[in-house]
């Protein structure tokens, strides 16, 4: 286990991103979502208000934005202020250092995105309802392999967020919608395949199995983070003084 | 493997380039214990050398080893290396001392704390290494850089420009270090463009403008190929024009050029050019006001270097 998840970098990672403002900008998204969670438990009447918010915003706004905001700062800050080197100045192996810095943002996605998902499904739902348990079961999905994917754009280029953005809004959100072939290939749909097999709603919109779901996200977590590693070995410095 | 091996640094016809501009233009050399200076203008290429000796970046021809073995994809080199980047950011949010103790760990040291403590009492830094680094002067997070860089006891230090932002005392302490730790028998290279850093460190130079290795040897070597390149001195006088005509026919002067600010002359020994003067002004009536060398610039330094 310590090969592959080193506790240093893992610590310190945490601390960077915890210590900074851009936490308050990770809880900014969160803390909307359950303001309106709560305002309409409080003023709205259609029994599926619960499944239809949460499903469009949790898993199309909330998840994903807290994900390319961590996903790509973990990594992608220390390469662009140069701190990495401190870090890559040790024979801690590149493999170590990628599943640590993936295992944070996983971690801090989990504090920051799966949990008030959980908390706001419990608001609308209680605590033990199928919708709560499938919202939970479907972000932690999308905690892991939305980062895979961040981490890994934050090492291939040094526009991480803009990319990641074109992504989520013209893969995920225009191509999803428009041809059935893109959903296989989009993490949103994990997320929401995984969390309507527990809650059985028409109203989470999903369109893949669970069986499908996981396996494609194992899959595509399994390969960014393979690009991430081979990427990370090959890191090159750019010399400020050539 | 014997230790001067295992310790040496060697570049065979290396050249690295970026797109169309050439940084590093087929240099060789070998880098073994002791101190070795790279000396050269900003720009000249060093950075981009000492980043490829520390495997961060790959030669774009030519073959570059260190203790034998490529660095480049090759992070087990940092067991025997310790790197001092140029670049000032480290994680500003620790105290020294978790810095410097969290390198001693991602090394797997068997007491990271100890090894901390000890590579921060080397740099002075005992006193501060409670606080954030965040609260550190230069001179003090280049300290802190140092000694992370020295807490596994490498056998070779590659620094980044070592002395920028550390206060003439700083700078001494640091050099005296340095000099113990090459007379340990460990590899020193450190970059500079600031020639006194390179002359108080005894050792070998290499001399890198345009990317290219322009002068090696030691600094006496190099010093003798600076004095012995013509000199330009710019010398104001209460008579530039007659002292110009006095000193045209001298020996030592190649050529004189009266201009706006004073005259400008050409000498091949400056050492009896700056004898003469003074007696040729006396001897004339003549004041002289000012004997300014006008092209002490490094950089004039280097291009003549690398012109002969």
């Amino acid at each position: 286990m310590s090969v592959l998840l080193n506790p240093v970098v893992l610590r310190i990672t945490l601390r960077a991103a915890l210590g900074r403002k851009r936490a308050l900008v990770f809880a900014l998204v969160p803390t909307v979502l359950l303001g309106i969670t709560v305002l309409l438990k409080l003023v709205a009447h259609s029994p599926v208000w619960p499944a239809e918010f949460l499903g469009v915003f949790g898993f199309s706004v909330v998840l994903p934005l807290t994900s390319l905001i961590i996903g790509t700062s973990v990594l992608g800050a220390e390469i662009d202020d140069g701190s990495i080197v401190h870090l890559l100045a040790t024979p801690v192996s590149r493999l170590g250092v990628v599943i640590s810095k993936f295992a944070a943002a996983v971690i801090l996605t989990i504090l920051f995105g799966a949990i008030p998902e959980f908390l706001a499904g419990a608001i609308a739902k209680g605590f033990g309802d199928r919708l709560t348990i499938g919202l939970l079961a479907g972000a932690l999905l999308a905690s892991v392999a939305y980062n895979a994917l961040f981490v890994m754009l934050s090492l291939l280029t040094t526009r991480a967020i803009a990319v990641g953005l074109l992504y989520l809004l013209v893969w995920e959100g225009l191509l999803g919608n428009l041809i059935g072939g893109v959903r296989v290939l989009s993490i949103g749909q994990y997320s929401v395949g995984v969390a309507n097999s527990i809650a059985h709603t028409s109203a989470l919109n999903s369109h893949l199995t669970a069986r499908t779901a996981i396996i494609m996200a194992v899959a595509v977590t399994l390969a960014t983070l393979a690009v991430a590693v081979r990427r990370l070995s090959s890191f090159a410095l750019k010399g400020e003084s050539v | 493997m014997n230790a001067i091996e295992e310790n040496a640094i060697e570049l065979r016809h290396v050249s690295r380039w970026y797109g169309n501009v050439v940084a590093v233009n087929d240099v060789s050399m070998t880098v073994g214990p002791g101190i070795t200076g790279l000396l050269g203008p900003n720009g000249a290429g060093k950075t981009t050398l000492l980043t490829m000796m520390a495997g961060f970046l790959a030669p774009s021809r030519g073959e570059l080893t260190v203790a034998g073995q490529p660095s480049w994809r090759h992070p087990g080199v940092f067991r025997l290396l310790g790197l001092v980047p140029e670049r000032d950011s480290v994680y500003a949010f620790l105290t020294g001392l978790d810095f410097v103790r969290s390198t001693a760990k991602l090394h797997r040291l068997a007491d990271p704390d100890a090894a901390a403590r000890r590579a921060i009492g080397i740099v002075n830094m005992a006193d501060a290494q409670d606080r954030r680094i965040s609260t550190y002067s230069k001179g003090m997070r280049q300290r802190i850089k140092v000694a992370a860089a020295l807490v596994h006891d490498p056998r070779i230090l590659l620094l980044d420009e070592p002395f920028n932002g550390m206060d003439p005392r700083q700078r001494l302490v640091m050099m005296d270090l340095f000099e113990r730790m090459a007379q340990e028998g460990r590899t020193i290279v450190f970059s500079s463009h600031i020639l006194e850093e390179v002359e108080r460190m005894s050792g070998t130079i290499q001399v890198i403008v345009g990317g290219r290795l322009a002068a090696s040897g030691d600094f006496r070597a190099i010093r003798r190929l600076m004095t012995s390149r013509p000199h330009v001195f710019l010398v104001r006088s209460s008579a530039d024009r007659a002292l110009g005509a006095a000193l045209i026919g001298r020996p030592a002067v190649s050529g004189v050029e009266l201009t706006p600010r004073g005259l400008q002359v050409r000498t091949s020994d400056f050492g009896t050019f700056t004898r003469e003067i003074a007696g040729l002004c006396k001897d004339g009536g003549i004041a002289l006001r000012e004997v300014r060398p006008s092209d002490e610039s490094l950089e004039s330094v280097f291009s003549y270097l690398v012109a002969t």
